[in-house]
């Protein structure tokens, strides 16, 4: 197995009630309430949670950034990649991801984490992402060709990894004259690509015919399950067996010495509503032509606000659905146990904490995780054969299915 | 819907499929008389308003659907507002219809201030009712990224009964879905600059096609300013104010909208 630590690095130190009075903390909910003196604190804080888990015995750290919104701070994943690739000695570094529609310059983005490869001497994981749709507008970017954008960028950073250069790019959104990267990758033939996601169906499929490993975002177990099922069939039509290797899942966990207050911490997941979105306008999350139009119905019912958030899940039903997971090591084990058997990762984050759980506590929650939960999860992976893509020795993807496995060069 | 429609002569409209650059476009005509092509508004048309129907008393009127909107076919090749305005020259071409006059509402006000610059002496008449295509000095463009399809619609009318009789208080669901759909198409073509190309004011200085420019003086989502760049990019233009009027003027002043439409006519 690969065990992950993650944070969403919140930004509690925002006004809460002027965010409830806004109805939305995303995208048009003012800066002027962001605290940069409580952002250093915090920075430096979730620097310091990552080295912990570092020590603590985690395989690697999963990082990611949205921007204009208190619910995550990290508005840069290759910023913080950058400062663990010379702070940590071990962990492997897993972004997931960048949001490849945001870039305007794909190339720059290969070079970037090139140089965090090499730095970090092959640590890298580089997980893409499509963006949140308030994203798209937070950066200017057209929701419209969200999809396109995301599939020729990772074409033209797989070829700028890859392919000697100079070569010349003329993409339908994306134009180089020049393709000559300085800086590549330590990693051969490429770092690993690994591919978060919540809903979209063609994420899933997409990934399953790259052969990348897809992480589910904290779904429910039902729901992981599906997305599995369509992964294994995708991956049976491109003439491959899908497994735990594919198989990754965030998991929210947060463990306390005891019950009570492991219980009262987890509730602060649903701080913001508890979604990767914070405290979403239905509008602004879900950009005309960003989302599949399979869930057309559903989401412009959503942003009227005629139909519910097609994300959202009261607090109960997700510990009843154990998309939260929380309590004492002795009882959140035997959790962890359903969630692996039932689902076979071999991938697995743990997302420990958000909103207002002190320092203290999530330093806490790490080091019972890693004393605790994680050697009894690792038993757990060897009994399932939960095989991680390290382990396994899993091609990169599809395209080096036959061919040389990867390697530190 | 209002009193207006039963006060107008009825009007027959025939639905055809045009083949465009390869592309199919549902055109829509009707009346008789000098050709008149009219550009709907980027949240896409009922298929008939009263305005519409008062049109085709004096003209040919020629309604397309643009391509993209209102259930038409996409074209996914499509990148702006230019190639939009391009493809209506050459349906222009391909129907043969002789030096025809435009009308456009809101955003197809900006596909037709953009075949004026690109045919100054294509056409006969060129009508811009609160027309987006050029950037506002001191307002914005209403962002339709940032309200709810229900809110931007709404955003049109000064006199909210008038959406209300069009669209219903509580628009159903498939309008949703299909003002979506078009907010998508919006995207795909005006995304960015939004609702604007900064070219266009210099290129229609060169246009002498006769031109009047109508705007809603309560116009929340294309402020007036914006037809008064209008008014003195146009060489020879006039710019007619609407009191108490919003962006959609022809749902909620058809009569009045109509007299300064044949005003104009009667004086061109």
């Amino acid at each position: 197995m690969h065990l992950m630590y993650f944070t969403e690095q919140p930004m509690s130190a925002y006004p809460a009630e002027e965010g409830r009075k806004r109805g939305a903390t995303a995208l048009m909910f003012s800066n002027k309430h962001f605290d940069p003196v409580a952002g250093s604190r915090l920075y430096n804080e979730y620097l310091e949670h990552y080295r912990l888990a570092e020590e603590s015995g985690f395989d690697g750290i999963m990082l990611n950034e949205h921007h204009n919104a208190p619910f995550c701070m990290q508005a840069k994943c290759n910023v913080f990649a950058s400062i663990l690739a010379a702070m940590t000695k071990r962990v492997k570094i897993v972004l997931l991801g960048n949001p490849l529609p945001l870039a305007d310059n794909p190339v720059r983005l290969a070079e970037e984490l090139a140089m965090i490869d090499m730095v970090s001497r092959g640590r890298l994981v580089s997980g893409f992402v499509r963006g949140g749709g308030q994203e798209q507008l937070a950066t200017g970017v057209n929701p419209a060709f969200n999809r396109e954008r995301f599939e020729e960028a990772h074409e033209l950073i797989v070829r700028a990894w890859t392919q000697e250069g100079p070569f010349r790019w003329e993409g339908t959104h994306y134009q180089h004259r020049v393709v000559n990267p300085w800086a590549v990758p330590l990693q051969k033939p490429h770092p690993r690509i690994w591919i978060p996601g919540v809903l979209s169906k063609e994420t899933i499929i997409w990934a399953a015919k790259q052969r990348y490993p897809y992480i589910a975002l904290s779904t429910a177990i039902d729901a992981t399950k599906k997305i599995w099922e369509l992964y294994d069939s995708v991956a049976a039509e491109a003439g491959y067996t899908g497994g735990p290797e594919n198989r990754g899942y965030l998991q929210r966990c947060h463990v306390a010495e005891t019950e009570e207050k492991a219980m009262a911490n987890a509730r602060q997941f649903m701080w913001m509503q508890g979604e990767f979105t914070g405290l979403a306008h239905p509008v602004w999350s879900s950009p005309s032509g960003y989302f599949s139009p399979s869930y057309r119905k559903a989401f412009v019912e959503y942003a009227v606000g005629r139909g519910a958030n097609p994300r959202a899940a009261e607090f109960e039903d997700q510990i009843a659905s154990q998309q939260i997971i929380a309590g004492t090591p002795r009882t959140v084990i035997p959790k962890l146990r359903r969630l692996l058997e039932e689902t076979r990762p071999s991938i697995l984050g743990f997302w420990c904490a958000d909103g207002f759980v002190s320092n203290a506590d999530t330093q806490t929650c790490i080091k019972l995780l890693g004393q605790e939960v994680l050697p009894a999860v690792r038993e757990m992976g060897k009994t399932l054969g939960l095989w991680s893509p390290f382990e396994a020795n899993a091609p990169i993807s599809i395209a080096y299915a036959k061919g040389p496995t990867p390697v530190a060069a | 819907m209002s009193a207006t429609a039963t006060s107008l002569p009825d009007a027959t409209w025939k639905t055809e499929e045009v083949r465009v650059a390869g592309h199919p476009v549902r055109l829509r005509t009707s009346g008789r008389g000098e050709p008149l092509l009219l550009l709907h508004h980027d949240i896409g048309t009922p298929e008939r308003l009263p305005f519409y129907d008062a049109l085709a008393q004096h003209f040919t009127v020629h309604l397309p659907s643009h391509p993209g909107y209102d259930g038409s076919e996409r074209p996914a090749w499509m990148r702006s507002v230019r190639d939009m305005a391009v493809l209506y020259q050459l349906l222009i071409a391909e129907r043969g219809w002789e030096t025809p006059s435009l009308l456009g509402l809101g955003f197809g006000g900006w596909m037709a201030a953009e075949m004026a610059s690109m045919a100054p002496r294509g056409f006969r008449r060129l009508i811009l009712v609160n027309a987006m295509g050029v950037k506002p000095a001191r307002g914005e463009i209403l962002d339709q990224a940032l309200v709810s399809y229900i809110d931007y619609a709404r955003a049109g009318f000064e006199d909210q009964s008038a959406f209300d009789r069009l669209f219903g208080a509580d628009p159903p669901t498939p309008q949703l879905e299909q003002w979506d759909l078009n907010r998508e198409m919006t995207f795909r073509i005006a995304w960015k600059p939004y609702m604007y190309n900064p070219t266009l004011p210099h290129l229609l200085s060169g246009v002498s096609t006769p031109a009047l420019v109508v705007w809603g003086r309560r116009n929340r989502v294309v402020p007036l300013e914006c037809g008064e760049a209008y008014a003195r990019a146009l060489p020879g233009a006039r710019l007619a104010v609407m009191d108490g009027a919003g962006h959609c003027v022809e749902v909620e002043q058809p009569e009045a909208l109509m007299r300064l439409v044949l005003d104009f006519v009667a004086g061109g």
